[in-house]
């Protein structure tokens, strides 16, 4: 008895309570920077594409809904040839973004992704490419990476020493 | 058989083997990376460490490698002891220390062993704050790429490059962590088997090259079980199709054929399949000679009123399946079908046919010819001409040492210490060839011979054999060696056309089957399905100057290019105004462009069928991907074409399984082609065997460019495989396994959990079916050999197999394509001399009319009066072997210049450091 007035009560109190619930679209809600909504491609510090390629995302995504293609520039670094999404399936779970190593795929607070055609619901590469850095500022993958490219020889990589020359005797 | 604990399990092993064998037969998870099953143990990278007890009592134990100590009647160990386990994690931590931040892009991403070791000993965090170290990469060639950081020193690539496929120009070099791997300069690979360090390597070091252009990770390959096509050993192999392209073949392992090796024929040779010269639709001949593309209806019916009536004849194809020749046959009938052999291979196809029927010896599978412990080769240049069987062959010499290591108890496995042993002791390997072969080097003896006189040299070791000293010393030693062998092979074939050999091999073999060791025969024959179809090829079948001499009305060609069979004369009147010509085929060639209707034919990858291999085992292959545009695979367009024609037994047939039902029942010697593999029907709990992997993604997305509505997966009705992620890839039986992958074990090395035990056979048995019973009657026929006859100022020609350039379809693949280079010509370096040229020279070849431009290839030992061709080149294409020729300095050759293709500018030039390897 006890119990059901209290219960009564506190459901009672909840009347004077400010509402969570906005007017939207003519009221926009309050979205973190780190809310999960359409997905974009980032560019490292020097704006060329972060992606490598590496189909991380698609491994991960629950959905399937990630698809790319890896090619080679000139300078040797690998980039996806076409990265397509089809947001018509997207889940907006944020795993595509945890598994990237080179923090090349980003959500973003944008949900309003209305179509009236859901062909439009998908996403090619220069659909998603945003010119920025989105949430992190200064990381180039290329630099941490032991590969040689165009613009970084063996050797130059972070924390990396100078190429052994297998030619000599010194220890 | 031993009993042993681990971890307080009682465990029965198998006597003689390592500790680490029994922990992977008993399925335990035991890391290790320098062990491979093929090459046994050197104990060098430490990492199967376990802790080894005295007894029950003793509770600190030592630490021992897996590897490195054999199993002993109650021997105590654990696992899981914490020291083995620090050990363990200790020594992945200090393997990533110099290993770069590459995995996403690096080609072993996903199906790294590095990557599942690490994992499961649980290293995570980076303690180490200095640098890494850094190494500079090599240019290998455009099949192998080369990333030096990401090596972990475990000596697999060496010891397989060297010591198992007897490469002689990739090594170790430098010392303690300077180590590197690869050539003292940069340059191509000479190994015809480099392709295989793309598997043994168990990082990033050594990876695909093509592959690396077209890049998918191995979750998102759709793979099925397939056959290689390339020569006619019969490979399993297991391509892998992303987005309607064939990626990769990889190996699928055989127990009996391949193991876990391909050669380089075989891993790279499928890129035709993804080539532009591909056919997409069936085309009719214009009056003007350009063809109209019709819809596939359109063309059968225009196929079948051509045929309605009149007198049709079949060209079959040694190199399409024995379904495709099979429903030729029975459509045109066995009296206009022909084999599609040219004049000179078929009289011999038919007699390797009737040895293998009749011979007393045992005909081997290479798993037999790797415990061979005499070999004669006669003619062959193994290596060229059955890759794989060379690569057995260098397995074979080796049994001498462990005939030694036995004598001093050493078990097999102990490589470094058997092989230190035996040091250059080897079983004898005796080759007789016209040219030197890629086998020199362990040969315990060489003879350079004109085919004639291979043939009379032979005939001489019989004789000796049979008790009557020939005056021909050598050939007494040879038998003398050959009886005195507990497990004797003879290997011969066809590749230098030449009757005389193929059977005085044969009677070799045959009177070696009197001694109470009996023997083995081995016959190489040209293409992947040379014995299928000449199996289903009779008495009253046509030969091709037969359809030349009286050409039918109609003319059916499956898959085969009859410009290389017929000389130019021949092929014009074949393909006359009077005969209208029906061709199914794959790419562009002559024969497409002689006819006057085209069907697009599906590869091996978009097809399915049987293949016979040289040693009479029919295996069956499966479509990877559903082929694209209008192509059929031939046997569909086959029957199609039946049932518009009204063909009175074919039209009743709808499905694969009733064909190969049909051709089973047609002849005694395909009645075991059913049990090839598993028909359509076959289920695994349920469900089909998936093609795809269980991750494999981008499924909702892949197909959203064209449309955002997901088409239904196709089906297929053929065969007991789905193009789908559900069902199980576990248990099945062999010959249906597309791909291996176990929980934890991402890379090839998987493979133990599909295998019964280590190095055996895979839990579902062995892929394929013996096809032939020899009747053990004997083969040998007496024959008489016509000896060429030797003019002064002529030499006689032999032809010379490139694993790379004498294969009709892997040719039209880039990178084959530049490893074949142009047509040439081998030399003595007597007769370069007397001509006045050297290596890279040309020089004007006349024989029989025609006359080509040639490169010149200098080769140490050269049999006299014989120059070779390179076989299967388009400059050499009217060649005939034994035909003679003669030589004349090119004026007007201009050497080629070496060519880069694009991939290889795609890493920067090196920049050397100081002091690095440009001082070479």
């Amino acid at each position: 008895m006890l119990s059901e007035l209290r219960t009564m009560w506190e459901i009672f109190k909840h009347s004077f309570t400010k509402a969570d619930t906005v007017q939207y679209p003519e009221e926009m809600p309050y979205l973190a920077p780190r809310y999960r909504g359409r997905i974009v491609l980032t560019r490292d510090p020097d704006g060329e594409e972060r992606c490598v390629a590496c189909n991380l995302c698609a491994a991960v995504c629950p959905v399937d809904c990630i698809a790319l293609q890896k090619d080679t520039r000139e300078d040797g670094t690998w980039y996806p040839e076409f990265f397509r999404i089809n947001f018509s399936r997207c889940i907006m779970c944020g795993m595509c973004e945890e598994a990237c190593p080179t923090y090349a795929i980003q959500l973003t607070p944008d949900f309003e992704m209305c179509e009236y055609d859901r062909q439009n619901m998908v996403y090619e590469k220069e659909n998603l490419l945003i010119n920025g850095v989105g949430k992190y500022p200064d990381y180039n993958f290329y630099r941490v990476s032991g590969m040689q490219t165009a613009f970084k020889d063996k050797g130059e990589g972070r924390n990396e020493a100078r190429p052994i020359d297998t030619k000599s005797l010194l220890p | 058989m031993p009993t042993i604990f681990i971890d307080g399990q009682e465990l029965q092993v198998n006597d003689g083997e390592n500790i680490l064998e029994a922990c992977l037969n008993a399925g335990l998870d035991l890391p290790y990376f320098c062990w491979h099953p093929a090459m046994g143990s050197i104990g060098s990278c430490r990492q199967c460490a376990l802790v080894q007890y005295q007894n029950e009592d003793d509770t600190r134990g030592r630490i021992i490698m897996g590897c490195m100590t054999p199993v002993t009647e109650g021997a105590r160990f654990s696992l899981k002891a914490e020291n083995a386990t620090e050990f363990r994690e200790a020594v992945v931590e200090s393997l990533m220390l110099n290993h770069p931040h590459d995995c996403p892009v690096c080609a072993e991403g996903g199906e790294c062993h590095l990557q599942d070791m690490t994992v499961m000993v649980g290293h995570r965090d980076r303690r180490y704050s200095g640098k890494k170290n850094t190494h500079r990469n090599q240019y290998l060639g455009p099949l192998i790429h080369h990333e030096m950081n990401r090596c972990i020193t475990c000596y697999r690539c060496e010891r397989y490059y060297k010591d198992y496929a007897g490469g002689t120009d990739l090594g170790a070099q430098a010392s303690h962590d300077h180590l590197y791997f690869g050539r003292h300069e940069e340059g191509v690979l000479e190994s015809e088997f480099s392709g295989n360090l793309v598997e043994v390597c168990p990082t990033g070091v050594f990876t695909d090259k093509p592959f690396l252009k077209q890049y998918s990770r191995k979750w998102d390959l759709q793979s099925a079980p397939s056959i290689c096509n390339g020569c006619a050993v019969g490979c399993n192999i297991a391509p892998g199709e992303r987005y309607g392209k064939l990626k990769r073949v990889h190996n699928r392992y055989n127990h009996e054929v391949n193991g876990y090796f391909l050669c380089d024929r075989g891993r790279f040779g499928s890129g035709y399949v993804n080539s532009d010269a591909r056919l997409d639709y069936a085309g009719i001949k214009q009056a003007d000679g350009s063809y109209m593309a019709v819809h596939q209806q359109q063309a059968l019916e225009t196929a079948a009123s051509w045929m309605q009536g009149k007198k049709v004849a079949g060209i079959g194809s040694p190199r399409a399946s024995v379904e495709a020749n099979y429903l030729l046959r029975e459509l045109v009938g066995a009296e206009h079908f022909a084999a599609g052999f040219s004049e000179a291979e078929a009289p011999l196809m038919a007699s390797v046919r009737r040895i293998l029927q009749t011979t007393q010896a045992m005909i081997p599978s290479i798993k037999q010819i790797e415990a061979a412990d005499a070999v004669l080769v006669l003619g062959e240049d193994i290596t060229h001409t059955a890759p794989r069987v060379a690569l057995a062959l260098r397995q074979s010499v080796r049994n001498k040492s462990f005939e030694l290591a036995e004598q001093m108890g050493l078990p097999q496995w102990q490589d470094a210490a058997v092989r230190n042993l035996a040091q250059d002791q080897r079983s004898p390997l005796i080759i007789v060839s016209a040219m030197e072969t890629r086998l020199d080097d362990i040969a315990s003896q060489c003879i350079s011979l004109a085919p004639d006189q291979i043939a009379e040299f032979a005939v001489s070791i019989v004789e000796a054999l049979a008790g009557e000293p020939s005056s021909n010393k050598q050939a007494n030693q040879i038998a003398e060696i050959l009886q005195s062998a507990k497990n004797p092979l003879i290997i011969s074939g066809t590749s230098m056309v030449h009757w005389g050999i193929v059977n005085a091999a044969v009677a070799i073999a045959e009177s070696l089957c009197t001694e109470p060791s009996g023997c083995m025969l081995s016959l190489c024959i040209p293409e992947a399905n040379s014995l299928g179809v000449a199996l289903l090829a009779d008495k009253s079948s046509p030969s091709l100057p037969d359809l030349v001499n009286s050409p039918p009305e109609v003319l059916l060609v499956v898959e085969n290019d009859l410009q290389r069979r017929l000389n130019p004369q021949q092929m014009e009147q074949l393909m006359s105004a009077g005969t209208l010509v029906i061709s199914m085929d794959m790419l562009e060639n002559a024969t497409l462009g002689a006819s006057d209707m085209v069907l697009p034919a599906a590869s091996y990858a978009e097809s399915q069928g049987s293949l016979v291999n040289m040693e009479g085992r029919a295996q069956r292959y499966f479509p990877v991907f559903e082929p694209a545009a209008e192509r059929l695979p031939s046997w569909q367009w086959l029957l199609k074409l039946a049932a518009l024609t009204n063909h009175k037994s074919l039209s009743k047939i709808e499905h694969f399984d009733q064909v190969v039902a049909a051709c089973a029942k047609s002849q005694a010697e395909f009645t075991n082609l059913v049990d090839a593999a598993p028909d359509q029907s076959f289920r695994d709990r349920g469900l089909k065997i998936p093609r795809q992997t269980h991750r494999y993604s981008g499924r909702t997305a892949m197909n959203a460019g064209v449309n955002v509505h997901e088409p239904q997966q196709p089906h297929d009705h053929e065969s007991p495989l789905a193009f789908s992620m559900e069902g199980l890839n576990r248990d099945q039986p062999a010959a249906l396994t597309p791909y291996v992958w176990s929980p934890g074990w991402n890379s090839n090395q998987s493979l133990q959990k599909f295998q019964a035990e280590v190095d055996g056979p895979l839990k579902g048995g062995t892929a394929g079916v013996k096809l032939l019973q020899s009747s053990a009657s004997g083969a040998t026929q007496k024959a008489s050999c016509e000896a060429v006859e030797m003019q002064a100022h002529h030499w006689q020609l032999v032809p010379v197999h490139q694993v790379h350039g004498s294969d009709e379809l892997s040719v039209n693949t880039d990178e084959i394509a530049e490893m074949a280079g142009m047509g040439f010509v081998s030399l003595g370096a007597a007769v370069a001399h007397k001509l006045g040229v050297s290596e890279g020279d040309g020089v004007v070849l006349a024989s029989g009319g025609t006359e080509v431009s040639l490169e010149v290839r200098i080769l140490q030992r050269v049999a006299k009066n014989c120059i070779g061709f390179g076989l299967g080149y388009a400059e050499t294409l009217y060649l005939r072997a034994g035909s003679l020729a003669t030589l004349a300095v090119d004026a007007q050759w201009q050497r080629p210049q070496p060519q880069l293709i694009a991939s290889d500018k795609a890493t920067p030039d090196p920049i050397v450091a100081e002091g690095g390897s440009a001082h070479v």
